[in-house]
């Protein structure tokens, strides 16, 4: 009687609340710095499952940074009654209350250590529903942005070895973790969790307006399907459906990013998606890169603009000996070659955010140079 | 905390086991250090003054700063030393997106990337200030030592660059700047000024580098440079290997220069005791005497040549008698003998072909004056009709206006 009434009384909280079997609505702090991560209930380790709240909606993106190889979970949250407007270029605008969420995990290697990690590219065996299953994976942090009347503030949780919970690190972590593929080889390394300065220097795309913004959620990154477990659907379309998003223009006159991993599109569309999102958060003309003027945003003219022939700009000793940033047809004559297949701080790009290379996408832009035309004739 | 400290022990000893870097252990103070600077920078507000007490300080993560108003204060560039010998996460020591900052007083050691990065920001006052690469002068330094880039109204002064593998003070696309009293020793290039407007470099030591004092204007970027007078400096012995990577512009720099000034116009450069530089004392030079002159990657809008460079009333001795360069050593054998040496001045004979000797505007010729000579060394013609004829120099040029800060620092 008494389990009864129990039930009775927590299904009516969940009818009222319309929460996620129990969990208390998303909460957006318009001030202070929470130090669980579930202090938001936006997403939270239960029952074996890292469960999503009830109107915190998973997305993907067509091409994503290369994080040493680990595997995200993004997620938007508004309170009701706002949206975000629909921009053709920028980030989506987002309203007072947006809560961004990213949790970093790996799938768990076959040997099932905690500190081993699976190398793969396949998410297929991540997920339990629309959350993850906890018992496949290792989770790591889970980053948030939230858009404040201030602006957006980004805040990182890092996830305890019991994957129970995640306490907010200010100023970052390192992680010794090792890679292990299908074939069982292995690669040590420190996965860096980033200190709030370091949020920064990603997400200010413009220094002298200094604002931090998301880099993923643009029209042209999001323009995608989604599988949202009642079938695959759009995901602008989704977020225009549950609310989220307004002044959508038809689909057809969305932008939309290539996926660097698909085969079926150019690779010049796979490359330039790539170089975007990993780089021109800072190599666009207002960032932190645009001292070097060097850009590699997805609209950049393929001139010196794009590093074409382009002699380097503070690079100091990370050209690796090399004169130009990129020599058509010459990947190996290339310092973005080089610095996209180093470890070294100092030397590798991106500056910050990864420890290892990606090996994958070093191939796609090796390919790409390779297809590049012209040549670097020094004047003399 | 203790599980931070086994995690970083931790990681050290994989990495070390994977062929990575091994970071230098940090111990309990250290960490607790960082975490606590971080913090003060992370929750700074316009008018805070973090004070760094005398130590020295293992880091092994780069600092940020992005507001707007803070002062940075060591107890002493001897006493209060950030090293960052075991970074793990950089590249830079101390980045710095904000206005009206000030730093003094402290040494920033051994970074993997810049030592002082000030990327964007107005008001900037660097005092008594010292980066170092404590290994010595080696390829895999860092770039830069002091490096403000994208600022206006800048002060730099009293402070020290030591082992930079590029420039050890670096000043580039700023606006409104001075370099003074300040000693820059071993790195490849001393003191850069680059594509930057207005700048007074005067009070200097620039000795042991591969160049002292440099004045240049790269392609490509967002703003070209003009307006630099170099003044009062020591320019001494600047005949260290040139360590620096290919492809970087300070690569093409010959060991063994003076004051070097490349594509920038509008420069002056006097009353500076200028000595034993072997390849020249002062040299002047356009975008095609470097390595890096590629045909199709430049603006059509950049300026190659250097223009309205006025040299006049320094104490010059010695030096030019063993220039770097294959180039260089022909040219000055062939013409002053295996024991002769170079004149003062060396300049690369390339001119902007939209002007002959008698269409250049008066203010856009290079005048030099009191000096033991000129060098034309005919690099458009390979170097096989240089001239010793000094009449092309003979002129005068408008003297530049002071560079005066506003608003003044306050130290």
């Amino acid at each position: 009687m008494k389990f009864a009434k129990y039930t009775a009384a927590l299904l009516a909280l969940l009818l009222l609340a319309g929460c996620q079997r129990g969990m208390p609505q998303p909460e957006f702090h318009a001030d202070g710095r929470p130090t669980r991560l579930s202090d938001w209930h936006m997403v939270e380790a239960r029952d074996g499952r890292l469960e999503l709240n009830a109107g915190v909606v998973p997305y993907n993106l067509n091409s994503h940074l290369f994080t040493d190889y680990v595997h995200k979970l993004r997620t938007i949250w508004m309170p009701r009654g706002v949206a975000a407007k629909y921009t053709a270029n920028g980030p989506l605008d987002f309203p007072v209350g947006t809560v961004v969420t990213k949790t970093f995990y790996y799938p768990r290697a076959a040997d099932g250590k905690y500190s081993d990690v699976a190398r793969t590219l396949d998410y297929t065996g991540d997920f339990a529903g629309q959350g993850l299953r906890l018992a496949s994976v290792h989770l790591v942090e889970t980053r948030l942005l939230v858009r404040r009347k201030e602006g957006w503030t980004p805040f990182v949780y890092v996830w305890n070895k019991e994957q129970t919970a995640a306490t907010l690190m200010r100023t970052g972590d390192v992680q010794a973790l090792t890679l292990v593929d299908a074939q069982g080889q292995r690669e040590d390394f420190n996965y860096v969790v980033p200190d709030e300065g370091q949020c920064v220097n990603c997400h200010e795309a413009d220094m002298i307006g200094r604002t931090i913004q998301p880099i993923g959620p643009k029209s042209r990154h999001l323009n995608r399907d989604y599988d949202y477990g009642s079938g695959r659907e759009n995901q602008l379309e989704h977020l225009v459906a549950v609310g989220y998003l307004m002044d959508m223009p038809k689909l057809a006159e969305v932008p939309k990013d290539a996926n660097w991993r698909d085969p079926s599109a150019s690779l010049d569309a796979r490359a330039r998606a790539y170089l975007d999102i990993n780089c021109a958060m800072c190599h666009n003309p207002h960032g932190e890169a645009s001292v070097t003027g060097f850009s590699l945003g997805h609209d950049v003219p393929e001139d010196h603009h794009l590093g074409i022939c382009k002699s380097p700009e503070a690079a100091g000793p990370a050209t690796g000996g090399r004169l130009f940033d990129i020599v058509p047809g010459k990947p190996d004559e290339s310092i973005l070659m080089h610095r996209i297949g180093s470890t070294r701080p100092g030397v590798m790009m991106p500056e910050i955010g990864r420890s290892t290379v990606d090996r994958e996408g070093e191939a796609l832009i090796r390919d790409w140079i390779l297809s590049l035309k012209g040549n670097c004739d020094i004047v003399h | 905390m203790r599980k931070t400290l086994i995690t970083v022990a931790l990681a050290a000893a994989l990495a070390g086991c994977g062929g990575q870097q091994t970071p230098a252990p940090q111990n309990q103070a250290d960490a607790s250090f960082e975490a606590k600077l971080q913090e003060q920078l992370l929750d700074a507000k316009p008018g805070t003054v973090i004070d760094i007490p005398a130590g020295h300080y293992h880091l092994k993560r780069g600092l940020s700063l992005r507001t707007d108003g803070v002062t940075i204060k060591g107890a002493g560039m001897d006493k209060t030393v950030l090293s960052f010998k075991g970074q793990v996460v950089g590249p830079e020591g101390l980045l710095v997106n904000a206005n009206d900052f000030t730093i003094e007083n402290l040494t920033i050691e051994d970074t993997k990337g810049d030592a002082l990065k000030i990327n964007h920001g107005k008001n900037i006052t660097i005092h008594g200030v010292r980066t170092q690469w404590t290994d010595g002068s080696k390829t895999n330094n860092g770039p830069y030592g002091i490096y403000p880039v994208k600022t206006q109204n800048v002060l730099i002064e009293d402070s020290e660059a030591i082992g930079a593998s590029d420039s050890g003070i670096y000043v580039g696309q700023s606006n409104n700047v001075i370099v003074r009293n300040s000693r820059a020793e071993q790195n490849v290039a001393g003191i850069e000024i680059e594509n930057t407007v207005n700048a007074d470099v005067y009070g200097n030591t620039a000795t042991n580098n591969s160049g002292g004092i440099l004045v240049f204007n790269m392609p490509d970027l967002l703003m070209e440079g003009h307006g630099t007078r170099v003044f009062k400096n020591h320019v001494v012995a600047n005949n260290h290997d040139n360590f620096a990577a290919n492809g970087s512009a300070v690569a093409s720099v010959p060991a063994g220069s003076g004051v070097v000034v490349n594509s920038n116009p509008k420069v002056e450069i006097f009353d500076n005791d200028i000595a034993d530089n072997k390849t020249a004392n002062i040299i002047i030079s356009s975008f095609y005497s470097t390595n890096y002159a590629s045909k199709t990657g430049v603006a059509a809008s950049y300026d190659p040549y250097p223009k309205g460079i006025f040299v006049y009333g320094n104490r010059l001795k010695g030096g030019g008698d063993s220039p770097s360069g294959l180039d260089f050593k022909t040219l000055k054998v062939a013409l002053f003998g295996i024991g002769g040496h170079f004149p003062d001045v060396l300049w690369d004979g390339y001119s902007d072909p939209k002007f002959t000797d008698k269409t250049l505007p008066p203010q856009d010729r290079i005048c030099i004056q009191d000096v033991s000579g000129v060098v034309d060394a005919d690099g458009p013609g390979g170097y096989k009709h240089p001239s010793t004829d000094m009449k092309p120099f003979q002129c005068t040029l408008d003297k530049l206006p002071a560079v005066t800060l506003n608003p003044e620092p306050k130290l």
